[in-house]
């Protein structure tokens, strides 16, 4: 399925972000494997979709890297592609969205018509492609967002809460979608707050609480008995919040 | 795909437009056009609409006319902006060629400055021997008087007027004393709507045509003549001025020719200007 | 009241029965104007897009300068191009006084700020809605002032009537800098003011009518032409 030389795995080390003179990523290290599914869980304000604007450096770190398994002829960030909370619509229609994203690439103008076509259909938008994509409604306004990033073919797929407000039925097809995408050997990243959409679509899990990595396994290890206790806690829906207290890192619960 | 096209149309047209009137302008640097600097009166009374098709037609030269205040005027051709000068301020216009800006001055025509306000003519301007004192009734009752304000011909005619009583109307100006900073039919506009005095030249009253129940009530004072001069730029000064060209207009102004046509330009049956080349 | 429906008949009246001189007036009118919008727009749209996408020092300030210039008197613009122009001044020797190019410079001066500042607005807007998905998906800078300027097109063709609508109605730089002459210079708002100054209102407010009808018939225009766009995605 993937013609190029992988870009997996990534590889983070020591990586720290600080903004506004508050430090919120804190010396993370890990590595993402290809055809996996990682969920990013944790309360809000843990960092989740910080590291994820960081790994598709959209952010820069302060300090610590993010290593692409490099190859001269390969430049990672056009293996990647991102689809955010609230989609960001060209102010064009659903086919056009998409036909930007291939034109950006470089794919040629006669092979396009068949691969957007393609994409539209297995995302279910035929009946709203010619419309304009800011008149779509949310759900098909976050479809056209996998859609023009599937179109690409990308390695790696990285998705901040992509269903966070959507209904039901969107955020369904937005979860078959994404195991639709991850069969063809895309490995997805993402952040989501569901618990139950976790436990669906996850592989591995990381468990993050201010600006760290608590826990990091694979689903069924976290989802039957998490080693740390934070991610107990939250998994216990007890850990809601978080309170800053100026002496100590970490929090009571 | 419309837009893009709409846009490229646009700018390439604008370009070749700006491009075109810059070619033109070599085209035929002698003869063809000049630029005369000239009074709103002539302007607007229509003088020039009647007298420069048929100048043209003889000569096939094309005056272009600016019209501004003479004061203006004189100003543009001191910057070299005009082949030839008409206005009508005598003094202006030899200080002009003494300085060495114009070759020589002519008579070309005259008419007579009119004093006009409403016909129920509330200072009783109308009983008065001279424009002088026709003037100091209007002072003395304190009635509107609208005045050009603008350095032009008429404006400095007017204050030489009120000069002569020894007066300076200017201390009460915004009271009773309005100062329009206008050209000569704005200010008759405003003269009608304020019902006021002011002084016009004969030309420009006859031929306004909003003048509602304003009218003429002071007329014939010998102070009241108002003489037009011509003058060609002079080309030492600037040699981008065509002066073969400016000479022929000039001449022909002069001619008997053109002076007979000056005579026979009316308006309503009236004849606006008195042709007076030595 | 009698005068404004003496000004309406007579201005139909002119349409109908295309007058030689309005028609040449008009044509004029509309040549310098949309020349001088379109060279406008060649300089603004650039300008523009570089006060919106790129940050350099000073930036602020030149923001702000062209908001001001955006309210600078046209009288004032005459004058200005007037002294540039004039046989006295620096750029006398191409003789561009009292010609149809003088008063496209004076209007290209007027409308310049307008177009640059609702440019910067607009891409300044859409650029930080654009941002995270441009920046995504690694798009090189040209392409990006180009999908810009294009997802802008609707709103940027608002800036370039605008533009149209000060260059059109202006008539105190181009009576300084046209000399109003007859045949050569002469468009609809100093005809307007010739008019005015003859007294006959009747005429000059006849005139104003036609200018708005010309100016409403291109606002249509274009009008027509992006709804027939929009509505093939509806």
């Amino acid at each position: 399925m993937i013609k190029y030389p992988s870009i997996l795995p990534l590889k983070i080390e020591s990586l720290n972000y600080e903004a506004g003179g508050k430090q919120l990523i804190k010396n993370i290290s890990c590595e993402f494997n290809q055809g996996k599914r990682y969920l990013l869980l944790g309360p809000n304000g843990a960092g989740k979709t910080l590291l994820l604007r960081l790994c598709h450096g959209l952010l820069k770190p302060k300090s610590g890297k993010v290593m692409w398994s490099l190859d001269k002829d390969v430049k990672p960030k056009h293996h990647q592609a991102m689809v955010t909370q609230r989609p960001v619509m060209l102010r064009r229609s659903a086919y056009a969205n998409i036909d930007y994203a291939l034109s950006v690439r470089g794919v040629d103008k006669a092979q396009r018509p068949d691969m957007i076509n393609a994409v539209i259909q297995r995302t279910g938008l035929t009946r709203v492609a010619h419309k304009l994509a800011t008149v779509l409604s949310l759900g098909e306004q976050q479809r056209l967002a996998i859609a023009r990033a599937w179109v690409l073919k990308p390695q790696v797929l990285f998705m901040d809460e992509p269903t966070a407000s959507l209904d039901p039925p969107a955020t369904h097809s937005i979860e078959e979608l994404i195991h639709e995408i991850s069969a063809e050997g895309t490995t997805v990243i993402m952040t989501c707050h569901d618990l139950g959409q976790a436990k669906r679509l996850a592989t591995d899990v990381l468990f993050m609480f201010r600006g760290r990595i608590k826990e990091m396994s694979s689903a069924d290890a976290f989802f039957t008995g998490p080693q740390n206790d934070l991610a107990q806690a939250f998994l216990d829906g007890q850990l809601i919040w978080w309170k800053r207290r100026p002496d100590k890192d970490d929090v009571q619960i | 795909m419309i837009n893009r096209f709409v846009f490229r149309a646009l700018s390439l047209a604008s370009v070749l437009v700006l491009g075109g009137y810059g070619s033109t302008l070599y085209a035929d640097e002698t003869k063809s056009e000049i630029t005369l600097a000239s009074t709103t009166s002539t302007q607007n009374s229509g003088l020039f609409d009647y007298l420069l098709p048929l100048f043209k037609e003889q000569t096939g030269i094309e005056v272009h006319v600016v019209a501004v205040g003479t004061g203006a005027a004189l100003k543009l051709a001191r910057n070299g902006d005009a082949d030839v000068l008409m206005v009508h301020h005598k003094t202006s216009e030899e200080t002009f060629v003494s300085e060495g800006y114009g070759v020589e001055r002519f008579d070309v025509m005259y008419n007579d400055f009119v004093l006009v306000g409403p016909d129920n003519d509330p200072s009783g301007v109308k009983e008065t021997e001279t424009i002088v004192d026709a003037l100091g009734e209007i002072k003395a009752k304190q009635a509107i008087f609208l005045s050009r304000g603008d350095d032009s011909g008429t404006n400095k005619r007017e204050l030489e007027l009120w000069k002569a009583n020894g007066d300076n109307p200017k201390t009460a100006s915004g009271s009773w004393y309005r100062e329009t900073g206008s050209g000569m039919g704005a200010t008759l506009n405003t003269a009608v709507a304020m019902q006021g005095y002011t002084l016009s030249d004969r030309a420009t009253w006859i031929s306004y045509k909003n003048k509602q129940n304003m009218e003429i009530l002071f007329e014939g004072d010998e102070r009241l003549f108002n003489q037009y001069g011509v003058i060609v730029v002079n080309p030492e000064k600037f040699p981008h001025v065509k002066e073969e060209a400016a000479k022929i207009f000039v001449n022909w102004l002069l001619s008997e020719e053109g002076q007979s046509t000056i005579a026979s330009y009316k308006v309503s049956g009236q004849q606006l200007f008195i042709p007076d080349a030595k | 009241m009698n005068d404004l429906w003496q000004a309406f008949f007579k201005a139909i009246s002119l349409v109908v029965t295309l007058d030689d001189k309005l028609l040449e007036i008009v044509f004029l009118s509309l040549r310098l104007s949309l020349s001088a919008v379109g060279i406008a727009l060649l300089i603004a749209l650039p300008f523009g897009a570089v006060l919106a996408l790129t940050k350099f020092p000073g930036r602020r300030i030149l923001i702000v300068i062209i908001n001001v210039f955006m309210g600078l008197p046209p009288v004032v613009v005459g004058l200005f191009v007037y002294l540039l122009l004039s046989r006295s001044g620096p750029f006398g020797v191409f003789g561009l006084l009292f010609t149809p190019s003088a008063m496209i410079i004076a209007q290209v001066i007027l409308v310049v700020p307008i177009v640059t500042a609702i440019t910067r607005q607009v891409l300044e807007e859409l650029h930080h809605e654009y941002d995270e998905l441009l920046r995504s998906l690694d798009v090189p800078w040209y392409r990006k002032v180009t999908a810009l300027v294009w997802d802008a097109r609707f709103s940027l063709s608002t800036a370039a009537l605008a533009g149209f609508g000060r260059a059109i109605s202006e008539v105190g730089a181009v009576m300084i800098v046209g000399g109003n002459i007859d045949h050569l210079t002469r468009v609809m708002t100093t005809a307007i003011a010739l008019e005015a100054r003859k007294g006959d209102l009747v005429m000059a407010l006849a005139l104003g009518l036609v200018l708005l009808a010309v100016a409403l018939g291109i606002n249509l225009f274009a009008y027509s032409i992006t709804e027939t766009v929009k509505r093939r995605h509806q």
